[in-house]
């Protein structure tokens, strides 16, 4: 259906055609939900907050809940202090958040509504009740992308939340807790890290946490706000952990790094663990900064993803892939695309930051130097190469399959959103566990296309 | 479970036969509290939903990235012909643009893709950052207008400037600027237009082959599967048919203005709807008796087609309790009476955009006790449902989960039907989702009704 891109590539300075990204807010929103308790609330239009909601609401299959301040023209012309004040008002006395995390929108930066300064006045008028909690983050939707708003939020809650408590260090060893900042990941990814954490034996906070928030059990119950999400407590405490492992340089580290500024928690920054080098990694640090032993448990888990790699390796030998998404996600399955011996081609995010071509070039370099890696792209720019030289695979969000079914490529969902597929709600990317599950994906849509499309001859029953 | 209403929605709830406001004074069409977890949408999205099915156009969102990513392909307006709808076009706006304006951005962007895709028309939908940094995109629209002979139209669809109903008037004046300025000559003396129709699922094929079997012309449909060219010309119809009461009616009354083309309002969903529509543009042509006859063959042969298994519907979903909530009310007159049809009652109705008129008519059908409501929260849709024991809730995307968790069927009566739902056919495949959802066995299995097993008698078959 998309026949009208051709392949004949013009420079395009001025527009954006089928976006691999979208804007700061959403992600923020997203951050938020990951606090318990929390009421994510947009300071902007009514339809910014549709819009979020409907679109997280496709990705997860759940409810999503977020409050907006409903700017009118009026709103837009004196500023929205009237209308944070009476939705501040609202959101406390009928649904009773624990805590409201306000994400501010194109709009209300625009006009340069001063946030601090309205929950201030929210304060000292008593419009907070007492015990209660607002946070914010400046999300320019102008700025940056969906990431960018994903880690402003997260740093607004090492901000306004995480503090030291003045415990000497003697004390704090004795029950040494550990930081983990796990980056823009769905719910059963973070539940999966929880797991592979307590199979090590470390006390850690995990924030933000949309487990049990946005994978819920149907139980016959609307809860508003249920069980899950890091508390309130245990991000304030995270400023007394003996260090921080954060998870992607564009969604986690900038609040590591703040939380290191501000109460001195020294932190490991890592890609997110994907694959087998990734999750060596994470879990190496795991096992540095919480001192603790590996289990056997998980080196057998690495084991039986080795075993399978090695199995199927002839399967990935060399193909060419292209890989499109968020700039931490991409940055780490191009490392596991690497260790399966596979070529990456193209490698984009819609999202801006050297650091994205930087690192894929440098993972890149031995084994797909000529491979196109470009920041600030989109899929159109991307549809356009692949018809220029064919790829044999290709990964990314569901916006992928108008390209691969234009062009018949197998093709694999991975990052965000996924609007067409349910796997992503309940099994793990993350960890040897999750490596193994995005094998098997790559490995069956390359052997479904092969099965479907080759010749008689060819065609094997044993692979 | 209690939960309260939000103050000042109080005039936003009507109990049939009970305590509160009568509908005639509901407080509707506003915008929604600040703080209240609303189901709305904003100007932007109004404009966007009517004008995106028009296939060969150019759709472009001056903006930052976000509103066009959010509304790519999002709606399933099929088309029949070109897919350039489906792209998502946008000039991304940045910080700098936000300083600078975004005027030779956007100049640029319509002319490389103008010529790269040779559109028959462009749409600019303008954001709400773009009506505060004050780009004059008239004149950019009038300046790359006459650079490449086509129309590029405006499209004042700034969010915060009002409701998703504001939205719909905006693109109405959009399409206006096209209608009047095609050719109208070898139009048949009995014609119309199909406004408010957008081919979700296909469903504006299904129309235009009844209307097509009456031997009336279809001049346009808009937007659904429509061409720039076909617009141009809709003013030569005789008579133009309005569906969903919001979205196109200020355009149906500028024409009757303007080219003295009557409307009547119609609806395509339910048998008596469907039938009346058709008997409606019937009536219409008295010079031409043979419609009339046509319509009526028409509708015996339909209904007979698919009566007999409606009535197998209807036994098992006999007494069955519904919930609609949806965008515009009269959708919500018609799924009500479609509902009735297969035995079904309405327990709780509710819509975004309905007006006190709206809300009068919808009191009126409903039956004593029924729930009526003005742009709900979750919390109160949650409520009202468990309050009301429903088996069935028809509403949009950020419904369903809510209904699943609770334990109950859905059916998507918005942009994500699968099946289309108009006309005869439609109403068969309406029924036949009602019932593959409201009797799924996933729902035994769920707590409410486990529960409600639990106080049958032991050897009761469940």
């Amino acid at each position: 259906m998309l026949d009208g891109t051709t392949a004949e590539i013009k420079p395009r300075e001025a527009l954006r055609i089928n976006p691999a990204k979208t804007c700061q807010p959403i992600g923020a929103m997203y951050a938020a939900l990951g606090i318990h308790g929390c009421m994510p609330h947009s300071h902007g239009s009514q339809g910014c907050c549709a819009y979020h909601r409907s679109h997280l609401t496709r990705h997860f299959k759940e409810p999503v809940v977020a409050t907006s301040s409903s700017f009118t023209e009026g709103a837009s012309v004196f500023g929205g202090l009237a209308n944070m004040t009476q939705a501040l008002s609202n959101i406390f006395t009928i649904y009773d958040p624990k805590i409201v995390a306000v994400h501010t929108t194109c709009l209300s930066e625009v006009i340069g509504d001063d946030i601090p300064m309205m929950i201030k006045k929210a304060t000292e008028e008593g419009i907070i009740p007492a015990g209660k909690v607002v946070i914010h983050a400046n999300t320019p939707s102008f700025v940056g992308s969906h990431v960018t708003g994903f880690a402003s939020m997260v740093t607004a809650m090492v901000k306004y939340l995480s503090e030291s408590s003045g415990k000497t260090e003697a004390q704090l060893k004795d029950e040494p807790q550990l930081n983990i900042i796990p980056g823009y990941i769905d719910p059963a990814d973070m539940r999966e890290l929880k797991r592979i954490i307590k199979e090590m034996g470390v006390k850690t906070v995990l924030f933000p946490d949309t487990s049990g928030v946005l994978d819920l059990p149907q139980d016959g119950r609307y809860r508003m706000f249920p069980s899950g999400g890091a508390t309130i407590e245990q991000i304030k405490s995270a400023g007394d952990s003996v260090g921080t492992i954060a998870l992607g340089h564009f969604a986690s580290h900038p609040a590591a790094e703040k939380l290191d500024e501000k109460c001195n928690v020294p932190c490991a920054l890592l890609e997110l663990p994907y694959g087998l080098t990734n999750t060596d990694r994470f879990i190496h640090a795991l096992r540095n900064h919480g001192g603790v032993d590996v289990p056997g448990t998980l080196g057998e888990e690495r084991g039986r993803l080795l075993d399978a790699m090695g199995d199927m390796h002839q399967y990935f030998h060399g193909k060419r892939v292209a890989i499109a998404g968020d700039p931490d996600h991409v940055i780490a399955l191009t490392q596991f695309l690497v260790e399966l011996d596979m070529k990456p081609a193209y490698v984009i995010t819609g999202s801006s930051g050297n650091h994205f071509e930087q690192r894929v070039t440098e993972i890149l370099k031995d084994q797909a130097p000529e491979a196109i890696v470009k920041q600030n792209s989109d899929l159109f720019a991307l549809h356009q190469w692949i018809k220029n030289q064919p790829v044999d695979l290709l990964i990314g969000n569901t916006y992928c399959k108008y390209i691969a079914h234009v062009e018949k490529i197998p093709f694999v969902r991975f990052g965000f959103p996924v609007l067409d597929r349910m796997g992503h709600r309940y099994f793990p990317g993350v960890g040897y566990m999750g490596a193994l599950r995005l094998m098997e994906k790559i490995n069956d849509a390359l052997l479904d296309h092969k099965d479907r499309e080759c010749p008689e001859e060819t065609f094997e029953l044993i692979q | 479970m209690m939960i309260e209403l939000l103050p000042g929605r109080e005039k936003q709830v009507v109990h049939k036969g009970g305590q509160g406001v009568a509908a005639t004074e509901m407080a509707c069409g506003k915008a929604s509290t600040a703080g209240s977890v609303s189901q709305r949408a904003c100007v932007f999205c109004g404009s966007r939903v009517v004008l995106y099915p028009i296939a060969d156009a150019l759709h472009i969102v001056h903006g930052p990235v976000g509103c066009a990513a959010y509304t790519w392909d999002i709606r399933g307006a099929l088309s029949s012909g070109p897919q350039l709808h489906r792209h998502s076009f946008t000039t991304d706006l940045q910080e700098m643009d936000v300083i600078y304006g975004g005027e030779k951005k956007l100049e640029a962007a319509l002319t490389e893709l103008i010529a790269h895709h040779s559109p028959k028309a462009a749409f600019v939908y303008s954001t709400c950052i773009v009506g505060l940094i004050g780009d004059d995109v008239s004149a950019v629209c009038q300046r790359v207008s006459k650079k490449t002979g086509i129309p590029v139209l405006g499209v004042h669809s700034e969010g915060f400037k009002g409701t998703k109903k504001d939205g719909y008037k905006a693109a109405c004046d959009a399409l206006y600027k096209l209608i009047g300025t095609g050719d109208t000559s070898n139009i048949s003396p009995h014609s119309i237009n199909i406004l408010g129709e957008f081919n979700l699922a296909g469903e504006t094929w299904v129309l235009r082959d009844y209307y097509k079997r009456l031997g009336i012309e279809v001049v346009s449909c808009l937007t659904g599967d429509s061409r720039v060219e076909e617009i141009r010309r809709a003013h030569g119809a005789k008579l133009n048919l309005v569906q969903c009461s919001g979205s196109m009616t200020s355009l149906a009354k500028m024409m009757e203005r303007d080219f003295g083309i009557p409307f009547k309002r119609v609806s395509y969903f339910g048998i008596e709807d469907m039938s009346a529509a058709l008997y409606e543009a019937a009536k219409f042509f008295p010079d031409a008796p043979e419609i009339m006859a046509r319509a009526q063959n028409l509708v015996r042969e339909e209904v007979a087609a698919i009566y007999p298994e409606l009535l197998r519907y209807k036994q098992k979903l006999l007494g069955k309790k519904a919930a609609i909530y949806v965008g515009g009310s009269f959708k919500a007159f018609s799924l009500m009476r479609a509902l009735r049809l297969i035995g079904m009652e309405t327990a709780i109705v509710g819509s975004q955009t309905g007006d006190q008129d709206d809300y009068k008519q919808l009191q009126e059908m409903a039956d004593p006790g029924t729930i009526i409501v003005d742009d709900a929260n979750p919390l109160e849709l949650a409520k009202f449902c468990l309050e009301k024991d429903v088996d069935l809730f028809i509403g949009g995307v950020k419904e369903r989960p809510i209904a699943y968790k609770l334990g109950i069927g859905f059916c998507d009566h918005n942009h994500e039907r699968k099946e289309p739902l108009a006309g005869y056919i439609g109403m068969l495949n309406f029924a036949k989702e009602v019932y593959a959802s409201v009797a799924s066995p996933v729902w035994q299995f769920a707590p409410r009704r486990a529960k409600r097993a639990a106080v049958l008698p032991q050897n009761a078959v469940v």
